[in-house]
């Protein structure tokens, strides 16, 4: 899951060579604006069959990918 | 005291801050009218000097002209100085109405509502048109005021890779089930100066039933071969649903701006736009100084096709000097430095000069982009531009750029 968050991520908002580690912060460090985190939350949401509620899906919860996972983890099954 | 010692100690803080940072702006005074040339007193106190000016957005060299100057005047005796009122209770005259339709004619819309910048248009259209249930879909380079308004709306935003139609499409896919989907962009980027690919976009609208928004502020009056805009340019007159655009650029230079489009997004404006709602219109003098500029630019292209020569002249002479240029085709025509530094470097050496020139930095462009962002007018004669050509050569010699690639300067000076 974890590479598979981070392929998404290079791929929608990295536009030039930054590395992204697993624990590289996202929205704090300005690779994902709030206003472009909902195609990540509609990625996560259609790529693992599951709902994540609004009130889950906040900046700090999608601050680095292994965050994201432990997140995506609780709703799956 | 309400505001404390320790209180302005705190703002006094993050000034400095700014200053420290080098993100403080500075005021120039420009004791002329807006024009080709201009006298400034810069610094603050120092005698006035006659400078030409390369960096205002006065494309059509219309802000002091002879007949907009006058229609004003006449506007101020027949309309008075103000409304002291919003438009719905005692705030529209006749001209705001009038204006209001040539509008709609010049761009070939249905319906246009003025609005008191197009600040104002964008921070209030999307609230107005859009709920929860839909999506705005936006160029990641759109203007701050753009990105203002979609933050007053409830409708989920998304954004796609700059021109990137892909990317784009791939956005309009993923929030097929949304009540309503807008694509947003500008129509002239106003730190590249290259155009949104509306023929592009206009297509994958029709294909996934999205609404289309172009905000066309670099662009109304010169853009296109009779200077409609970009929807012009790209054959798509018909396929735009909104247009916001101003005033205070191109069409005179003075202030206010617009939403048009269809003309039931229009009347959702004028019955919920809170720009609309809440804040008095264009006053008459500039509402009739506006229509006057409609009239010549309805006349014949005369200025437009002036513009387009002086900017190929200009973008073929910075070339041929060395610079390393974005390109287009616009009036836009950043010459790139790519050390902020080395930006504010040149342009004080280009003021020294005699040419007047900004240089933009992070956090206004992204990090290792700034540059000297021009822009023609065609209130230039080729003799401003030949002499502005002078002084970017002379400067870029002093600094040792001319003839150097992106890479070269960048070891030269860093990011």
């Amino acid at each position: 899951m974890l590479a598979a968050v981070r392929e998404y991520v290079i791929d929608e908002y990295v536009e030039d060579d930054s590395e992204v580690t697993y624990d590289t912060p996202l929205i704090s460090g300005g690779i994902v604006d709030s206003f472009s985190m909902v195609s990540l939350k509609r990625f996560l949401e259609n790529k693992y069959n599951i709902s994540i509620p609004d009130d889950k899906a906040t900046p700090e919860a999608f601050d680095s990918i292994n965050k994201i996972c432990v997140l995506v983890k609780e709703y799956i099954g | 005291m309400a505001y404390s010692d320790k209180t302005r100690g705190m703002y006094s803080d993050i000034l400095t801050g700014l200053q420290d940072a080098g993100l403080f702006k500075m005021e120039r005074y420009i004791h002329s009218p807006q024009a080709a040339e201009i006298e400034v007193e810069f610094p603050t106190g120092s005698s006035l000097k006659k400078v030409i000016n390369i960096c205002a957005n006065n494309y059509l060299g219309l802000s002091s002209h002879p007949d907009v100057v006058k229609a004003a005047h006449e506007g101020l005796d027949s309309h008075g100085y103000g409304m002291s009122s919003v438009r719905f209770i005692c705030g529209t005259q006749d001209i705001h109405r009038r204006l209001e339709n040539m509008v709609s004619g010049f761009l070939g819309t249905e319906d246009t509502i003025l609005f008191p910048s197009c600040m104002d248009a964008n921070a209030g259209i999307f609230e107005a048109v859009l709920t929860k249930d839909d999506v705005m879909i936006s160029d990641r380079l759109v203007h701050a005021s753009i990105i203002d308004g979609i933050r007053l709306c409830s409708a989920m935003h998304d954004t796609f890779k700059h021109s990137d139609m892909a990317h784009l499409e791939s956005k309009l896919q993923l929030h097929h089930d949304r009540r309503l989907k807008m694509v947003i962009t500008d129509g002239v980027f106003s730190m590249d100066g290259d155009t949104a690919k509306l023929d592009e976009m206009a297509a994958l609208c029709e294909t996934y039933n999205a609404l289309l928004f172009v905000d066309e502020s670099h662009a109304s009056g010169f853009i296109g071969k009779t200077g409609r805009g970009t929807h012009e340019k790209y054959g798509v007159m018909d396929k735009v649903d909104i247009i916001t655009t101003t005033f205070g650029k191109g069409l005179g230079g003075a202030s206010g701006g617009c939403v048009s489009g269809r003309k039931e997004l229009v009347e959702m404006c004028r019955q919920k736009a809170r720009p609309y709602l809440f804040s008095n219109t264009i006053a008459p003098p500039v509402v009739s100084g506006v229509i006057k500029v409609l009239e010549i630019l309805s006349a014949n292209t005369e200025l437009r096709d002036k513009l387009e020569i002086n900017t190929e002249f200009w973008r073929k002479g910075l070339t041929e000097a060395g610079f390393v240029l974005k390109d287009g085709d616009t009036p836009i025509v950043p010459v790139m430095l790519f050390n902020a530094k080395l930006s504010q470097d040149v342009s004080r050496g280009l003021y020294e000069e005699g040419i007047y020139a900004i240089g933009f930095f992070f956090p206004v462009v992204p990090q290792g982009q700034a540059r000297i962002r021009t822009q023609i007018s065609a209130g230039h004669e080729i003799h401003h531009l030949e002499k502005a050509l002078d002084a970017f050569t002379k400067v870029g010699k002093k600094y040792n750029i001319l003839g150097k690639s992106k890479q070269e300067i960048i070891e030269m000076y860093g990011m």
